[in-house]
């Protein structure tokens, strides 16, 4: 991408092959649910929005935030602000909960007395809340900014039945991470296959670095790299069904991703159960350890070392492993959205003003605020957005996702949570990391019996 | 109440009942309380009782119902969600974090049991012996008791941290690349979360424990020596004994403490990878985004049974105190 170039021209041009992909997909979409971003289909929702409150200025609006960790926290007063501003000093309320809390809590929270506007994530997990009637269809906000996103964000806030249900505020790409100067002083290459990668990991290890940063204390960090580990393997058709249970856990291409992890285990740090991924962020800040495959909202570990570490920050994108979907170009790239709940005691009052704060997010500007308090951790999704502050590192973010084929929005959020959770497959995991060479079949067992054991989802 | 002990005073009942028509007199000569004193009775019974059965007996209720559905925290309950006792045999022959979480209970409670209140109880001894500093003493062990969850969090974080905790820093082990990840290994992290809740129930047994001595007779001490025990002997011989109401609310708050353990091994990874409490998978089944309530109600009545066995123990055991 150019350094002018605007962010429109990313996701629209995609591979014209892919239309006969997505229609096939199409088919399953609305069960399967997985947000497969890269959507050519511009159609958006044209259903009747039936509620045409127009957007309303001044009054007051509730706001239900999950963003909890100081730097996004700040971002979010910002546009808080900003917008109470340009909508006629409407009195924003903002109910900031634990970014955990509040996902955990999520059901019972959206059932009682939400906020008016609360934030989340797309895909299969806004479509699950949207099904059961408790978010508000935005149709006619969306009628009115859809034409600053691409056909991939607006897919990814459409319901099962068709309507609208949010607004894209940011996005990231995952990716390993690692110093510049580091691979300088180190005199290393960018891997770009799996023997590589191999090789790399086993020389940082001679030179004294920790290779691998993971910090799987809270169970999550470590479903990136079945994610990428499972996409370059066994592609993306493969890998959405099994987190849907269209696949079984107990396949054999599902071995070979954990033969595969387990070729690279030993390169991780000491304790990864025991580490915070802040901590293991901190140790790739820290010139501790070479490389960390995680989001780009790692940044926020390098905010305190100042702007120069920030600069010194690259990632590449995760090796190919010399299957066929190594062309998928494939990656996790999950998306943030906005929504307004159904129950909030103070909707009727404030749906006016809720529109209008949805349409403020809408906008490049807005979403640039809440971006840069967090050092370009996230992207805005806005094509507005003003890229003159890019720096070469957000861009190369941008350039990723638009090489993409496939986007994923996370384990976690591409699979049933009671299967993903700390008594799921996080436990899964731990236990595959605590001996990676161990007997997989009966681990797989376990996950597949586990699965079998859910009700079906409500 | 002094009105109830003069209303069995004819004299004071002709003068209340005054006041009130003649058939109420009639049945207040067999009544010891005023109508005021039965309203306030009334009143005093029934509002905490109310709250009893709504906040208490109703949940519990609502949890054994839970229990026999497959509900998902979503709608109304229908006829449907309805599935017998699946919930119960899936947890009980299939569920792999069941028997894992049954079993760290049941260290716990061993733990706290012989580790943890005895030294509790100890430290209340020594502090019973008036030393210089005693309620400083006192302070100090029983601030972990009243220090918000959080801080409780962040301490332990600061001491167990694998690399830059204090634990593997003071003994050198992150210099010498042999890092104990005492939050992350599974065979350690139990101990050391019941180290950290034991931190908390020291201080909590102290109080209780030293609040029981107090109360001890002090002559009998004097008696103890005059017939030439030692301290130790007028401990266990006279003053333990002696203390068997406390002893058996000790026993009982160390067992239940145990079987609801849950906030220290939630904080440090919601209780996964070796810390699976039953009071964990309560949550992350139930109040977590899985929302499977039917599920992880079934746990906590099988919870809910198990604490019945030492509050039915306590409760016989006090009961038969009192009749004694």
């Amino acid at each position: 991408m150019g350094g002018s170039t605007t962010r429109s021209a990313s996701w629209p041009d995609l591979p014209e092959y892919l239309v006969s992909r997505r229609t096939v997909l199409k088919g399953l979409a609305g069960a399967v649910s997985l947000a497969a971003v890269p959507e050519l289909l511009a159609a958006c929702g044209q259903g009747g929005g039936t509620t045409t409150t127009a957007a309303a200025t001044g009054g007051t609006l509730t706001v239900g935030s999950y963003q909890s960790d100081p730097a996004p926290k700040q971002g979010f007063a910002q546009v808080q602000d900003a917008f109470s501003t340009a909508n006629g000093g409407t009195k924003v309320t903002t109910n900031t909960v634990d970014h955990g809390t509040f996902q955990d809590q999520v059901t019972s929270y959206l059932q009682g007395t939400p906020e008016d506007v609360f934030t989340w994530f797309s895909g299969h997990r806004m479509r699950f809340f949207a099904a059961k009637g408790l978010a508000t269809q935005i149709d006619d906000t969306w009628e009115k900014v859809k034409g600053n996103f691409s056909g991939a964000f607006a897919e990814s806030v459409k319901g099962s039945d068709g309507h609208i249900y949010g607004v894209p505020v940011d996005y990231y790409p995952w990716g390993v991470f690692y110093r510049k100067s580091v691979f300088q002083a180190g005199n290393y290459k960018v891997p770009t296959n799996w023997d590589d990668f191999k090789t790399l990991c086993g020389q940082m290890q001679k030179d004294g670095l920790i290779p691998l940063a993971l910090g799987d204390l809270d169970g999550w960090p470590a479903q990136g790299w079945f994610d990428i580990l499972n996409l370059r393997l066994n592609g993306y058709d493969f890998h959405t069904e099994v987190l849907t249970g269209k696949q079984k856990f107990t396949d054999s291409r599902v071995t070979n991703v954990f033969n595969k992890w387990s070729e690279i285990t030993q390169y991780y740090n000491p304790a990864v159960a025991g580490t915070h991924w802040q901590d293991a962020g901190t140790m790739l800040a820290q010139k501790k350890a070479g490389m960390m495959l995680i989001g780009l909202f790692v940044s926020q570990q390098f905010l305190p070392l100042g702007q120069d570490a920030l600069n010194d920050l690259d990632f590449f994108a995760f090796p190919q492993m010399g299957t066929q979907y190594d062309a998928e170009n494939a990656l996790d790239a999950p998306i943030d959205i906005m929504m307004v709940s159904k129950k909030s005691p103070t909707l009727n009052k404030d749906l006016g003003q809720a529109k209008a704060y949805l349409e403020f997010w809408a906008k490049g500007s807005t979403q640039l605020i809440a971006a840069k308090a967090q050092g370009l951790g996230v992207l805005p999704t806005g094509n507005d957005t003003d890229t003159s502050s890019y720096t070469p590192l957000t861009q190369k973010a941008v350039q990723i996702i638009k090489n993409a084929k496939r986007i994923t929005q996370y384990f976690d959020r591409d699979s049933r949570p009671d299967f993903s959770g700390a008594n799921g497959m996080q436990s899964f995991l731990l236990t595959f990391l605590k001996n990676p060479k161990g007997d997989m079949h009966a681990l797989q067992g376990t996950m597949q019996q586990f699965w079998d054991s859910l009700p079906p989802e409500a | 109440m002094a009105e109830t002990t003069t209303s069995s005073d004819p004299a004071a009942a002709e003068i209340s009942a005054a006041a009130g028509p003649l058939v109420l007199r009639r049945r207040r000569r067999y009544s010891l309380l005023t109508r005021q004193d039965k309203l306030i009775l009334a009143l005093m019974v029934g509002i905490p009782l109310a709250f009893d059965l709504a906040l208490i007996w109703g949940p519990t209720l609502a949890s054994v119902v839970f229990s026999f559905t497959n509900w998902q925290g979503i709608g109304a309950i229908t006829a449907e969600n309805f599935v017998g006792l699946k919930n119960y045999a899936t947890l009980l022959g299939s569920y792999i974090f069941f028997r894992p979480a049954f079993l760290h209970n049941l260290i716990w409670l061993g733990f706290l049991a012989f580790v943890a209140t005895p030294i509790g109880m100890f430290f209340a001894v020594l502090l019973d012996r008036e030393v210089r500093g005693t309620r400083i003493y006192q302070s100090i062990f029983y601030l972990p008791v009243v220090l918000p969850l959080v801080v409780v969090g962040f301490i332990w974080e600061l001491q167990y941290g694998a690399t830059n905790g204090f634990i593997n820093n003071a003994f050198g082990l992150v210099k010498s690349h042999h890092v104990i990840d005492w939050l992350g290994d599974a065979s350690v992290n139990l101990l050391a979360a019941v180290v950290a809740a034991s931190w908390r129930h020291i201080g909590y047994v102290m109080v209780l424990y030293l609040a029981g001595l107090k109360s001890v007779d002090p002559t009998l001490r004097e008696a103890a020596k005059v017939d030439g025990a030692n301290e130790r002997q007028t401990f266990f011989r006279v003053v333990f004994p002696v203390m068997a109401p406390i002893n058996v609310i000790i026993v009982v708050i160390t067992t239940i403490e145990s079987l609801r353990a849950f906030d220290i091994a939630y904080i440090i990874n919601h209780g996964k990878n070796g810390l699976e409490l039953l009071s964990t998978l309560i949550v992350n089944n139930s109040i977590s985004e899985a929302s499977l309530v039917g599920f992880g109600s079934a746990i906590a009545v099988v919870l809910l049974l198990v604490s019945l066995v030492p509050i039915v123990t306590f409760l016989v055991n006090v009961n038969r105190g009192e009749r004694a």
